[in-house]
């Protein structure tokens, strides 16, 4: 149970609808350079496409690297922000209130980006539509649904068209609160955005029960949009792809990396929004023994997908491994990988300090995710490292400068779009922080008086 | 006869749930009061009318729909362009099944989207009576009556304690 701060619903909305009623200068800056970095991004993308795929360090045997790496990395943080807010809000847990908007807010716009890396990888973006829609009528050309080509999209369009869905629904109430607040044109945009809400009873309960049940819905689609993604691999006949465990393995290492994720964007949040009052070491606390379940979890699949190689001896399998244990570069990168992803964090979150530092958590919650970049990294590239039959040239693979500008300028991207989102939407659900503190009582037990929390069953 | 309505004001929750109360009392139907709250409250905190919903039905009808489209999409692309492979069934199911999976899932949640804002009775192209003040923490109480009725519930609003109180000519 948390220590709440009373505020005042006139509080509340001056504090979370700051940044959305006025322009800090800060704000302006840090969209300029995102901008510019995302702009720079753009016109590498074009000059790859110009250029062709030779400008990147893809080649003969090595054709997946650095985009289908951030394509899973990003499928990853997408994961994370929509399972928190709905396992939070199924289970009622009071600490979601400050972070299932930004957590779900992060899904859709880290999926957007994830979507953009097939299509970048594919040198010729517009085939894809090809292979994914069937749209070909004229020719009767159709996609093959036989193919995780079609499976992928599916299941991203799926839930990222949900995950849209279910910001919405929750933002609804709180356009009206915008609305109210605003004046001349922006009024009109937020009114048509509230669909005119006025908040009675029966408006109120749907809210509720919408967030209950998408929550439900989705929770399902989280679970499979992962193991799907991990079928592209699973699926395929490459030596320590196609393990049985690549399915759970994926799901929980999407949600290591995502929940971190959500952990270094509130830590973000609160300092530059100036969130003090919504977000304390306590939700933070909370997430970080979440945290410590979850990347224990992972390790041990982890370890699964290394005993079943060592178990079956089987030759090609053992090449793969031997790649990434003992070759360099694979082996610093390895090394580097564990160490991030879990020998540093986990131990250190241990430590109820630890867990209350806004410090710590940021650093140890962007470790994780420089881990787990490293962790798809060294899945992709060294299972392709392998001089088949009628390969005649081959070569490592060194991601080229286009490649890393790209790869920046995805995470500029999230960045960018959750801070134009914050411009004109709160990132923390207003009316649910109201509710909550309607909720908060204190009851006086023998000397002391704790905080409580009444609740509706 | 033309409807009328009164929104009262209120600050405090328990002059609106009084307010409520002598209205009631005064014999206005409940289906003809509603309250308005910048955030929700405990269910029947202001003795308000319990509404009936049927929201369980979208998502079934959208799961319905979702599922029929991604089996006419996966069945109907591989039977209009019939391409045998080894000897095996046209129809390939275990990946069909992925597809209508994500369809069924996503009609779902589209239907229970729609279905929460149709039960929501939204969108709405007019606020009619409504004061910002509600999203700042007011309560307001609505009474929609006859003309003849409205002194009526407007003295009882008052009497509970509004703040203010708007009208609007139906």
């Amino acid at each position: 149970m948390y220590y709440r701060r009373t505020l005042t619903d006139a509080q509340i909305n001056r504090e979370l609808l700051d940044v959305v009623l006025r322009t800090p200068m800060w704000w302006v800056v840090i969209v300029s350079i995102l901008g510019l970095i995302v702009a720079g991004a753009a016109s590498a993308f074009g000059f790859m496409m110009n250029q062709g795929l030779g400008v990147t360090g893809l080649q003969q045997p090595i054709f997946w690297g650095f985009f289908i790496t951030n394509f899973i990395f990003w499928v990853g943080i997408s994961h994370a922000g929509v399972m928190i807010s709905a396992i939070l809000r199924l289970s009622q847990a009071e600490w979601r209130r400050p972070m299932v908007r930004a957590a779900e807010t992060m899904t859709v716009f880290a999926l957007m980006t994830s979507l953009l890396q097939p299509l970048i990888h594919a040198g010729r973006p517009w085939r894809i539509f090809y292979w994914v829609f069937p749209y070909d009528w004229a020719r009767g050309i159709w996609p093959d649904v036989r193919s995780p080509l079609v499976w992928d999209p599916t299941a991203i369009i799926t839930y990222l068209t949900s995950s849209s869905l279910f910001v919405y629904t929750a933002l609804i109430p709180d356009l009206a609160i915008i609305r109210d607040r605003s004046t001349g044109w922006r009024r009109t945009v937020y009114g048509i955005l509230a669909l005119g809400w006025h908040g009675n009873p029966r408006q109120w309960k749907l809210q509720g029960i919408a967030g209950i049940l998408l929550s439900a819905l989705i929770l399902p689609v989280f679970v499979s949009v992962h193991s799907i993604v991990s079928w592209d691999f699973g699926v395929s006949l490459v030596p320590s792809w196609h393990v049985t465990v690549f399915a759970p393995y994926f799901v929980i290492g999407a949600v290591h990396s995502g929940v971190s994720a959500v952990v270094t964007l509130m830590i973000l949040m609160r300092k530059l929004y100036k969130l003090e009052n919504f977000i304390w070491e306590e939700h933070i606390d909370a997430v970080a023994r979440l945290l410590i379940v979850v990347a224990t979890a992972w390790l041990f699949f982890f370890w699964l997908d290394l005993v079943f190689a060592l178990w079956l001896k089987e030759e090609q399998e053992m090449t793969v491994w031997h790649l990434r244990l003992f070759e360099p570069p694979w082996s610093w990168l390895f090394l580097v990988f564990i160490v991030c992803s879990y020998i540093i964090p986990v131990p250190l979150w241990m430590f109820r300090r630890v867990r209350r530092s806004f410090t710590w958590m940021l650093w140890t919650s962007l470790l994780v995710n420089v881990g787990m970049f490293l962790e798809r990294l060294i899945i992709i590239v060294p299972a392709l490292m392998r001089k088949g039959p009628w390969v005649f040239t081959y070569d490592t693979y060194r991601p080229s400068a286009v490649e890393v500008t790209l790869i920046v300028g995805s995470i500029a991207l999230v960045a960018f779009l959750l801070m134009l989102f914050s411009k004109f939407f709160p990132l923390i659900p207003i009316w649910e922080e109201k509710e909550g503190q309607k909720l908060i009582d204190e009851v006086k037990v023998g000397d002391r008086v704790v905080p409580a929390l009444v609740k509706e069953h | 006869m033309a409807n009328t309505k009164l929104m009262g004001l209120f600050q405090d929750p328990e002059q609106a749930a009084g307010a409520m109360t002598k209205l009631k009392e005064n014999g206005f139907p409940v289906e003809d009061l509603d309250v308005y709250s910048g955030s929700p409250f405990p269910e029947g905190s202001f003795g308000e009318h319990e509404p009936e919903m049927r929201l369980f039905m979208f998502p079934l009808v959208g799961a319905l729909v979702g599922f029929a489209i991604g089996l006419l999409w996966t069945a109907g692309t591989q039977i209009s362009y019939p391409l045998v492979t080894g000897g095996k069934p046209l129809l390939s199911i275990p990946p069909m099944t992925i597809i209508m999976y994500e369809n069924t899932m996503l009609g779902a949640i589209i239907f229970t989207v729609l279905g929460v804002l149709f039960e929501s009775r939204l969108p709405r192209r007019k606020l009619g009576l409504y004061d910002e003040r509600i999203t700042e923490g007011y309560i307001g109480i609505i009474v929609d009556c006859p003309e003849e009725r409205a002194s009526a519930a407007e003295t009882a609003l008052q009497g509970a304690g509004a703040e203010e109180i708007k009208r609007e000519e139906g």
